[in-house]
């Protein structure tokens, strides 16, 4: 295969109009994805009726889409930090190493660290993607009902460590979240479960609505408590940017993130909310030998930044190649390459490579132009949290029921997110961490879907989950990832041991 | 997403009084995600329109996920019973769901049907390298063992993808029930299933699976209609052409609250049965792969009744 999309394409992407619709696209994205709730494919399917009526042509009408959606995994983040609120799916995650960092008054680092690490993860996957996107579209045809079950066993796996020091509530966590995916339509079956009549329930719980609940309005209820008992502690924001080392030490993580978060992003049945939790639990798995992950460890941070970003990106791999798409947002492109009377499938780097190396160009700059303009705005973020409580307070709590009623348009949404919310805040009180339980509830329902699918498949033969190569390497990774820190940590002891004069 | 505009609209209705020959602003609700197929029938509607200029500002989107429309059905009806310039998608989809009871306690009758503005097809595939070729050669291998044809649509065990295969299981002699069943994410996953080797029988729609099997990559053997479709599908046989007198239509189409004026209600149906007459609307209704299909006001009323009654009986026939 050649390259001739790749040069044809930077021609494109850096004519003076595609650089600013990139430069504006980057921009809005960043600003979609800092809001809560309100998320990339909100922000697309309102831009693309005026892209398309304004007679944009069909690339750069691409690209303007495409910076929403990936500028959006670098905005997500920034909420996540500073307030504790996730801004979209993506940036869960972002918010057990980056939010600690914040209360530390690392704000600024954490911002530049997990801008850095974004960029890591949108660039290696960029850089994937356009040597690799067409010889991996065979891995989202290959996986079926059984392999998405078995990765689902793995993210289980990997999730061994987050047992902590207590691994009841860990674990209690982890199950309200698998028993919270269970709201809502059956589709094995068609019934409904647990909506009590209620069509707001029908689709079962919406994750970001959970999100918001369990972080936000939990955070703020916390805030409150502290501020009525008098211990509200103001912030500390101090100024330091990361060090070079710092910078240097998150490049494996960021890495091994990028690999996981691209990959899960190319299956067209898992998204970036799996990635980031998948990548963090893996991360924290293989790194975290002191036990500061989920207290502001800066690897913790970096790794699901990258996977987020590196998702968004592999989710073009399915739609270019294939005309399937990777996730939500990438859905409404599909439509946008339809309303231009495109066809995706793989001729499509052949027959329209200015359309795909546009495409793909511009998120080279792109994530250049997310960085320039990221690092800068650090400080002007950070100086957000000198903000006095009875601003930030009630900001918060507005911006959240916002968000979820922008997004969701009903009431019952903004009434299942205070539910929640005030769940959070008990179960915090009562020592109980809200990352399982978000975990529970990302990996659950993947995993019941396709559990139920695979069987109704072969007819209830459990040997469908052994049968394919795919599948096989994947039980072999999760027993390995349960099994190789344990490993390496006999190993270390066994050497300090050895080490040690007698 | 619910914009200002919306809230525009509304103080805007409420100063404007009764019964205005056009609404003062329009607006189209799609009870999903963006996306999908309501949203494909807001934005039909709202193009077409404003081409042909027979509303003055754009139709206004907005999107109200849920049950797959069921709580935009009941939100129209329990709180914008009145307002004449909102229209709200709908498709067969949701007659099918609200012949089971899928929509809460309203029926049919709780709205105002407007009109349908185009329709889609069921249609059967399997993948390219099958060695099975006609629907008739499908039935009777199917019916032999559908153990070995393990089946997958873009909906839960009673959608129209469902319905559409326990049809033709039906005819195979096979309870639908025990069909081999996966209910995956929408058409994209139905046929990357059946290409992936996942699912040997892929339910789904027309307009989806067509650039695929023109590209080669699967087959299919029947559209579920009564006629032969044009265009790319002139080579493709009917259910019908087959000896098998069962079809599937997917129609598109808006329905009002249940309080909108008389005189709301008929600007509405004149509106769009001057619209499918324009050239515009032709054309924006073809980009989006949907064929003609006319039924507005009180003759789309009696189709959706009549659809409804349908489906009641079907589900029931199924075991559901």
């Amino acid at each position: 295969m050649s390259f001739d999309f790749l040069w044809q394409g930077m021609g494109v992407a850096l004519m003076p109009q595609n650089l600013l619709i990139g430069l504006v696209g980057c921009f809005l994205g960043t600003i979609i994805g800092c809001l809560p709730a309100i998320g990339p494919i909100n922000g697309i399917a309102l831009l693309l009726p005026i892209a398309y009526t304004s007679g944009l042509p069909a690339e750069s009408a691409l690209i303007l889409l495409a910076a929403v959606y990936y500028g959006a995994e670098y905005g997500g983040r920034i909420s996540s930090i500073l307030l504790n609120v996730p801004g979209d799916a993506g940036a869960v995650m972002t918010a057990v190493d980056g939010y600690p960092m914040a209360r530390r008054g690392e704000a600024a680092k954490a911002l530049a660290i997990s801008g850095i690490s974004s960029f890591y993860g949108g660039m290696i996957a960029v850089i994937a993607m356009t040597f690799l996107a067409v010889p991996l579209s065979w891995l989202a045809i290959k996986f079926g009902p059984a392999e998405y079950f078995v990765l689902m066993v793995f993210a289980f796996a990997t999730l061994g460590s987050m047992v902590g020091h207590e691994p009841v509530k860990t674990l209690l966590g982890c199950v309200l979240g698998l028993m919270l995916t269970t709201i809502g339509l059956d589709a094995t079956s068609g019934a409904y479960r647990f909506t009590f009549d209620q069509p707001e329930l029908h689709d079962g719980i919406e994750f970001i609505i959970l999100v918001i609940g369990l972080f936000s309005i939990s955070e703020v209820l916390l805030m409150l408590e502290s501020q009525v008992k008098g211990t509200l502690k103001p912030l500390a924001v101090t100024g330091s940017y990361p060090s070079w080392a710092e910078i240097r030490y998150i490049w494996w993580p960021s890495v091994r993130a990028t690999v996981i978060g691209f990959i899960i992003g190319v299956l067209p049945g898992t998204g970036a909310s799996v990635a980031s939790a998948v990548s963090y639990t893996t991360e924290k798995r293989l790194s975290d030998k002191d036990g500061t992950f989920g207290k502001g460890d800066i690897r913790g941070l970096a790794a699901p930044e990258a996977a987020n970003n590196a998702a968004a990106t592999g989710a073009f791999v399915p739609m270019l190649t294939l005309g399937v798409p990777g996730s939500g947002t990438t859905a409404v492109m599909l439509g946008a390459l339809m309303l231009y009377n495109i066809q995706p499938g793989p001729q499509l780097f052949v027959e329209q490579p200015k359309l795909v190396g546009g495409l793909i160009a511009s998120m080279y700059i792109g994530n250049i132009l997310l960085l320039i303009m990221n690092l800068p705005m650090v400080q002007v973020f950070a100086r957000m949290l000198l903000m006095p409580n009875w601003i930030l307070i009630p900001g918060i709590t507005a911006l959240s029921i916002l968000g979820v009623y922008t997004a969701y348009a009903s009431v019952m949404s903004v009434l299942i997110m205070f539910g929640i919310g005030i769940i959070g805040y008990l179960l915090r009180k009562l020592g109980f961490d809200m990352a399982p339980i978000v975990l529970g509830f990302v990996l659950g329902k993947v995993m019941e879907v396709n559990f139920r699918n695979a069987l109704a498949l072969s007819g209830g033969e459990f040997g469908i989950f052994f049968s394919s190569t795919l599948s096989i390497i994947l039980w072999i990774m999760a027993i390995a990832i349960v099994l190789v820190p344990i490993w390496l940590r006999r190993r270390q002891a066994a050497r300090a041991a050895a080490g040690q004069p007698a | 997403m619910r914009k200002t505009l919306l809230f525009a609209t509304l103080a805007l209705a409420g100063l404007a009084g009764p019964a205005l020959a056009q609404p003062a602003k329009t607006e189209c609700l799609a009870g999903a995600k963006p996306g999908g197929g309501f949203d494909l029938t807001c934005r039909l509607a709202g193009n077409a329109l404003h081409a042909a200029k027979l509303i003055k500002d754009p139709m206004a989107v907005s999107y109200m996920e849920g049950g797959v429309g069921a709580v935009a059905y009941n939100h129209v009806i329990g709180t914008r019973p009145g307002d004449g310039g909102l229209v709200i998608a709908a498709s067969s989809g949701s007659a099918l769901l609200i012949a089971q009871g899928k929509f809460g306690k309203h029926d049919e009758n709780a709205v105002r049907w407007v009109g349908a503005l185009g329709t889609d097809f069921g249609i059967v595939a399997v993948s390219a390298d099958s060695p099975i070729k006609s629907l008739k050669e499908l039935i009777a291998a199917f019916g032999k063992d559908p153990g070995a044809f393990p089946v997958g649509g873009g909906g839960a065990v009673g959608s129209q993808d469902w319905m559409k295969m326990a049809m033709i299981a039906k005819e195979a002699k096979v309870d639908p029930k025990k069909m081999r069943y996966a209910a995956l994410e929408g058409g994209g996953a139905v046929t990357t299933a059946l290409q992936g080797g996942h699912i040997k029988i892929a339910s789904g729609d027309a307009s989806e699976m067509i650039n695929l099997h023109q590209q080669g990559k699967l087959r299919i053997l029947a559209v579920m209609s009564d006629r032969r479709l044009p265009g790319a599908f002139k080579d493709i046989p009917t259910t019908y052409e087959q000896g098998y007198l069962i079809d599937w239509p997917i129609w598109r189409g808006l329905y009002v609250g249940p309080k909108v004026s008389d005189a709301d209600y008929k600007w509405w149906v004149d509106t769009l049965t001057k619209l499918t007459k324009t050239d515009e609307f032709v054309k924006e209704r073809e980009a989006r792969g949907l064929f003609a299909f006319d039924s507005l006001g009180a003759d789309f009323d009696k189709r959706v009744k009549a659809d409804t009654a349908k489906f009641r009986a079907l589900a029931k026939e199924a075991g559901l």
